[in-house]
Parts: structure tokens; C-alpha cells; sequence
């Protein structure tokens, strides 16, 4: 009916400490005028996919900066999937090699952002890509 | 789950499937349901207008303070506790929205991630998406729908407040104020405003030195000079003396209240509104010092404002909720397309100063009768 905000939730799985680039994302998004919940440190997948099922999410941001990303990424989108959140957008950032793309979009990441990606830039994917809101 | 996906048509169907599905326990359908609650759709208006002869069971508790004073922290340690004893929880935390671009950083499940996958903790952030009192003008919609799907207790958690978004005390049962130590003298406890709706005041951090004094100043301005005002003068001077004595009993403080925050309902020789009597407990909410004592502050309060026939609380709310939409009715009915050229000339007409506003606002109240 309205038009409302994409929401978007940005979560730290796994245990690096370095949130530096997620809550400066989540800042960025605001000014781009996305309502971003921000779930903070050290989330394990079940609490991700659960905060995103009870936010009712349109994105899922995931920010992975140890190397863990091929056991993680993989978990939240199943996780998600299984809970029927099929049409929610999973995009990753952090560090993630180029050789994982593929695996990682296989198992159904629609969007890889690495260093020297502008918050533009993912503003833009997000509001080309997410779920039509109703 | 097949059947949330199909998109019927009908938004009344599409809202007796969510409400029934919400209801069993679908915790995807409570989440839809509230997207639709916050986003004013009809499927919401169809849906509440269903869930809310089911709702009125739970415990709403607004919890609000200042930013920083410890909301979420508090809000967690709470779930801890009530979870505890095995009841459900809901809550609903706003953080604000922008008013220049819109968007909002939802920073409250943060702090409460303990119970982050437990089946009976829901938590929903909401942005206030431009409404000014504290809550989004769909909180308490929202907290009815998770009142209405069986949560015990609902915590409405605010936007970091000042001194005067008192709304949320017209949309819980009971009020929890929170403030931190050393936030002020004994002055900022008798201004008018927010500490007015409190019905429990918190003083969180409270391993902070000066915990003990801003409570005992609280409880000295606060419940103390609301008894002066009654007309029992002895009782007034033992409450002075108590109220001067610097905390010294412990994390459980100000107990010694019977009915918290329910100021001699009833027996007023003056109809004039009393002020309460709120309890001051101190917390540490980060370890959970109080928290207990703070769940059974409330409880206490929940069973006083049962016993009243239909409590103040919940007539305000009532009052709220059937204000607002009669608001957005009129609103609604003033924008139809056939009422607008009336509508922009009598703009036109206050603007130039050609029609005072009232008689502008009669002419407009006129045209919806006919």
C-alpha cells in the first residue's frame, strides 16, 4: 500500500571482532533511507535467520571478515530457506576470495561486496533486487 | 507454509489466513502480520478487527528513559527473568526514523540476543517512521497482535525519550521509567512530564556510585510529595522521614509500597487527577541485580490495576487507539477526491486570511455530514 522502507538486517556471523564495516554499512544504508536492524557481534546462523524471519527482513547483509564464510553463508541460506524466507535477498561483504563466488551464489547469495565497494553501490543492488513489499 | 505464500486476492482472506496462521503459533505469519500492522494495509485493518476480541489477556509494559539509560539492556534482562518462570514474551522496540531520508538504524536486539532463538521470545524493532510521542504510531496495534497470539507479557520499548514523550503510558498497562545515576537534582524530579506516567521508577546502573542518592531523591520527590498531597498528615511525615534516609536497604528498594502506582483510587473528596505514587527500584541490568524484584514490581502493579473494574490505563488506551482512527478517518474522508477543491480553497482562504481556522474546521466537519 504505502511505500515503505526496504528493511534490511545486517549481522556479524562467526567470531571476528571487526564490525568497523558492517555498522559503517548500516549507518550508510540509513542515510539511503533503508530501515536497517543491526544484530551486532558474533551471531551464530539460527539467530541470524530467526532475527530475519521476526523482522520480517527483505535483505539479509552478512559481514564475514574471518575466513569462515563457506561454512557460515551457506548455513544462514538454508537456515532461511527452510523456514520458508525464500524470497528474502542474501548479500555477503567482507573478504571473500573470488574463487568462492561461485560456490557461495550456488548456495543462494545473490550479491558479493569486497573492499572498495561504495554504499551507493549496494544501495543500488538492494533496491534493484529485493522482494516486492506489500 | 505453502498456504502464506499464495497471494489471495481478498485482503480479508489474505488477513483470516494470517490471523489464524498467527495465532496457532506460525511465528513467519505474526512477522507477516506485523509488516502488514506497521504498514497500515487493509489486510491489517481486517486483521486486527479479528484479533483484538482475543487480545487483553497480556501484561503491556512500556519501558522508557533517556538514550543510553539501559532500555534494551534491561528489556534483555528482563526476558531472562521471565523466561525463567516460563511465560511468553513479545516486545516491540522503536528506535527513531530519520526525518530527512526516511530510513532508521534498528539497534535494540543488540542487547538481547541471549534468547535470540528461544520459540517463546519474539522481538520486532520498529522504526517511529515520523511519529513524534515516542512509539510509531503503529506500536500499539502491533503489541495487541502479540498480545492477541498469547505472549504473557509485552514490552514496549521507546525511542530514547526526554522529558515529555509520555505516550506510551496510554499504550501499556504499566509504565517503567528509566534513569540513570546522576542524571539530575532533586528539581528534575518534580518537573512535570515524563517521570509523571511512571509507575515504576528504575534507576539502571546501578553499580555506578551515585545510584543509591538519585534514588533516594527520587523516592523522596516523587512518592513522598505525592503524599503530602493526601490528607493523611502523619503518614506524611513518616514518608518525609523515610524518604530522606539515604538507600540503605539493598537492591530491593521501595517495596514498602502496598499498591504501587495506584494513588487512593476511589475515595478522592476532589475529582481531580492524582498524582502516582510510583515505586523506585534500583537495577543493574547488566548483570541482573533487580531484575527480579523489578518483575515482581510489576506483577504488583498488573494485579492492583486488575482489581480496579477497568483500569485508567487501559480506558486511555482505548481512547488512544479509537482517537487515532477516527483521525485518519476523517483524514482519509477529507482526501477524497470529491471533497479536495473544497478542502485546497479553504486552505487557500485561512492562508490568506480571508477565514479564521476554526470556522474553517466547522465548514470541513460540515461537508462530512452531508
Amino acid at each position: 500500500m504505502t511505500d515503505r522502507p526496504i528493511k534490511v538486517l545486517i549481522a556479524k556471523p562467526g567470531l571476528d571482532g571487526h564490525d568497523r564495516g558492517a555498522k559503517v554499512l548500516a549507518r550508510g544504508l540509513r542515510d539511503e533511507g533503508f530501515e536497517v536492524v543491526y544484530t551486532g557481534l558474533r551471531q551464530t546462523p539460527e539467530m541470524i535467520a530467526t532475527a530475519a524471519l521476526q523482522e520480517d527482513v527483505d535483505v539479509v547483509g552478512l559481514s564475514i571478515l574471518s575466513g569462515a564464510h563457506m561454512t557460515l553463508v551457506p548455513r544462514v541460506c538454508r537456515l532461511l530457506r527452510e523456514e520458508g524466507q525464500n524470497d528474502v535477498l542474501v548479500v555477503v561483504g567482507g573478504i571473500i576470495p573470488d574463487d568462492d563466488a561461485g560456490e557461495l551464489r550456488a548456495a543462494g547469495v545473490a550479491g558479493i561486496f569486497g573492499p572498495g565497494t561504495t554504499i551507493g553501490e549496494v544501495a543500488e543492488f538492494l533496491r534493484a533486487n529485493a522482494r516486492p513489499r506489500t | 507454509m505453502g498456504a502464506l505464500d499464495a497471494q489471495p486476492p481478498d485482503p480479508l482472506e489474505r488477513a483470516r489466513e494470517l490471523a489464524e496462521a498467527a495465532i496457532g503459533g506460525d511465528r513467519r505469519a505474526l512477522a507477516r502480520l506485523l509488516t502488514a500492522v506497521e504498514n497500515r494495509t487493509a489486510v491489517a485493518e481486517a486483521a486486527l478487527r479479528t484479533l483484538y476480541p482475543k487480545a487483553g489477556r497480556a501484561h503491556l509494559v512500556g519501558i522508557t528513559g533517556a538514550p543510553g539509560s539501559g532500555k534494551s539492556t534491561l528489556v534483555s534482562a528482563l526476558i531472562a527473568e521471565v523466561r525463567a518462570r516460563g511465560r511468553a514474551v513479545g516486545v516491540i522496540a522503536v528506535d527513531p526514523s530519520s526525518p530527512i531520508t526516511g530510513g532508521a538504524l534498528l539497534g535494540d536486539r543488540v542487547r538481547m540476543q541471549s534468547y535470540a532463538t528461544d520459540r517463546d521470545v519474539f522481538i520486532r524493532s520498529m522504526a517511529s517512521r515520523g511519529h513524534a510521542g515516542g512509539l510509531a504510531s503503529t506500536s500499539a496495534a502491533a503489541a495487541a497482535v502479540l498480545d492477541a497470539c498469547g505472549f504473557d507479557l509485552v514490552l514496549l520499548e521507546t525511542v530514547g525519550t526526554g522529558q515529555s514523550e509520555v505516550e506510551v503510558a496510554a499504550a501499556a498497562d504499566t509504565t517503567v521509567v528509566l534513569e540513570a545515576p546522576e542524571m539530575g537534582d532533586e528539581v528534575q524530579a518534580i518537573k512535570a512530564g515524563l517521570l509523571e506516567v511512571a509507575d515504576i521508577v528504575v534507576v539502571n546502573k546501578g553499580d555506578r556510585p551515585g545510584a543509591q542518592r538519585t534514588a533516594s531523591q527520587l523516592r523522596a520527590m516523587l512518592v513522598a510529595v505525592a503524599r503530602v498531597g493526601s490528607a493523611d498528615r502523619g503518614h506524611h511525615a513518616a514518608v518525609l522521614a523515610a524518604g530522606a534516609e539515604p538507600g540503605t536497604d539493598g537492591a530491593a528498594h521501595g517495596t514498602d509500597d502496598a499498591a504501587p502506582g495506584t494513588a487512593d483510587a476511589g475515595s478522592s473528596p476532589i475529582d481531580r487527577p492524582r498524582p502516582k505514587q510510583p515505586e523506585v527500584l534500583i537495577t543493574t541490568a547488566t548483570t541482573g541485580d533487580g531484575i527480579p524484584e523489578l518483575l515482581a514490581s510489576l506483577d504488583r502493579h498488573r494485579a492492583a490495576g486488575r482489581a480496579a473494574r477497568t483500569s485508567s490505563a487501559r480506558r486511555a488506551r482505548a481512547e488512544a487507539q479509537v482517537s487515532a482512527i477516527l483521525a485518519d478517518r476523517i483524514r482519509a474522508k477529507l482526501d477524497a477526491p470529491e471533497r479536495r477543491v473544497e478542502y485546497d480553497e479553504l486552505l487557500r482562504a485561512v492562508a490568506d486570511y480571508e477565514l479564521d481556522p476554526f470556522a474553517a474546521a466547522d465548514r470541513l466537519l460540515d461537508g462530512l455530514r452531508r
